[in-house]
């Protein structure tokens, strides 16, 4: 690989980590610098993500840098019939990083060895979303002070979860205790539990959220979609079972945090917002600081 | 004709030099020639399929005159044919005996069983970490989806 690119999250040490980590928390502190002057940064949008893209270009802006880029692949020339490798080995030519979100699976590692420019992975398929995992480790790093000797309680769909996967993959270098909460036909991979046994890390599984929830640090609340049941009964039986709401919260942790990838639709009642155990939102606003360090990092500024 | 009575020697005839490949599942013996490309070279080649076995039901056998393979190359053919035997030649006589290992790296020669896989949508050169060796199982280096022998494909 010619330049440093981000396709996977891991592709980053441990060391790595802590010190985006780190650099995250230095634009926090102080997000406006002109660190990016004069660069120009691609957004390649080939399936729309508002939420990713407008993280990074407020990211790039705030650096004083500039975006160029589509938001879905009808506007740019894959219309026309162009390959990926065309796109890349034209766009690295106008720009000096590339952010790239991509439907099929593969694609941005392949993007990373065309082109000449680093390539962040803004999410290729249901594979990785580098970017996202590094928000939510920065989220945790803040809201209890250390990644070390955690418990993290997982909600939802955790067999497609993508976000829930890399989270799984990151935090298991921190020796953390996982609890699992879903229905059967969305439990975690055996895949990722061999992981962790190999490991040594311990882990719990119940379909029951109020079993587990008060010895949580971090709650990781993700959508159960209806789509992902092959029997439509299944879905209507559990779909409530995985909803937090605010009367449940009673006699969790004092620092508990609350997180969620986001978009949300009705697994966090809308009365657990207002809760100091939300942490959402911010965990959004943790993004733009996190992509910032990230996209200094791969081009070697600050 | 002194060995008329051994069938196998009438099926395929000896070299003088060269390489004999083995115990070759009779359903890959066209793959396995693909994958050394035996399909492009000059060098006398003789096979016979679908022969008898006593340990692996139809076999095949490859004689290749004058070709010597390196290690690297032969084992490209550990994924079709797991069991194979070589056999070096030299003046007729077996000089050398080797069987073939599964790499840690497949370059270009499996297919991705994931259909989202960008190998399967532009030309990339496939890729996989082997993950296991026995059954095969194969990371592919772009989706990082495994492929098992049950759905290996050989490109």
């Amino acid at each position: 690989m010619k330049t440093r690119s981000l396709v996977s999250i891991d592709d980053l040490s441990t060391e790595e980590i802590l010190k985006i980590l780190k650099l995250a928390a230095e634009f926090e502190k102080n997000p406006i610098r002109d660190i990016l002057h004069g660069k120009v940064v691609a957004t390649l949008f080939f399936e729309p993500s508002t939420r990713t893209r407008l993280s990074f270009e407020s990211a790039v802006n705030k650096l004083g840098g500039k975006v160029i880029g589509f938001t879905d692949a009808s506007s740019s020339s894959v219309s026309k019939g162009e390959t990926l490798n065309d796109t890349i080995r034209t766009v690295n030519n106008y720009v000096d990083l590339i952010v790239m979100r991509h439907p099929i699976e593969g694609s941005a590692r392949y993007a990373s060895e065309i082109s000449t420019v680093p390539v962040i992975n803004a999410g290729d398929g249901a594979n990785q979303h580098p970017t996202q995992t590094l928000l939510d480790l920065y989220s945790i790093m803040k809201t209890q002070g250390t990644l070390d000797n955690l418990n993290i309680c997982m909600v939802g769909d955790l067999k497609y979860g993508r976000t829930v996967h890399s989270l799984l993959m990151a935090m298991s270098r921190w020796n953390t205790t996982f609890n699992f909460v879903a229905p059967d036909e969305l439990m975690i991979p055996d895949e990722y539990k061999l992981y962790l046994d190999n490991l040594g890390l311990k882990y719990n599984e119940t379909p029951d959220l109020n079993k587990v929830i008060n010895q949580a640090d971090i709650i990781y609340m993700t959508r159960v979609q209806r789509e992902r049941f092959s029997d439509p009964m299944e879905y209507e039986k559990v779909k409530n079972a995985y909803v937090l709401h605010e009367h449940m919260l009673g006699e969790t942790k004092p620092d508990m945090k609350i997180l969620h990838p986001l978009p949300r639709v009705n697994e966090i009642n809308p009365d657990v917002d207002s809760n100091v155990k939300a942490y959402y939102f911010e965990q959004a606003l943790n993004g733009v600081y996190t992509r910032q360090a990230i996209i200094c990092t791969l081009l070697g500024l600050k | 004709m002194k060995n008329l009575n051994d069938p196998k020697q009438l099926l395929v005839s000896a070299i003088e030099s060269g390489t004999v490949i083995d115990h070759i599942p009779a359903s890959t013996l066209f793959k396995v020639i693909k994958i050394l490309g035996l399909d492009r070279i000059k060098n006398q080649i003789t096979f016979g399929t679908n022969l008898d076995s006593k340990t692996d039901g139809k076999k095949a056998i490859i004689k290749i005159a004058n070709k010597f393979f390196e290690d690297d190359d032969i084992n490209r053919i550990a994924l079709v044919a797991p069991n194979a035997k070589l056999n070096i030649i030299k003046d007729y006589k077996v000089v050398e005996k080797r069987v073939v290992a599964v790499p840690d790296t497949i370059t270009a020669i499996a297919k991705c069983m994931n259909p989202k896989c960008i190998t399967n949508f532009e030309k990339v050169t496939t890729r996989f970490r082997v993950v296991s060796k026995k059954p095969v199982a194969l990371k592919c280096h772009y989706c990082e989806k495994i492929t098992d022998q049950e759905r290996l494909e050989i490109i």
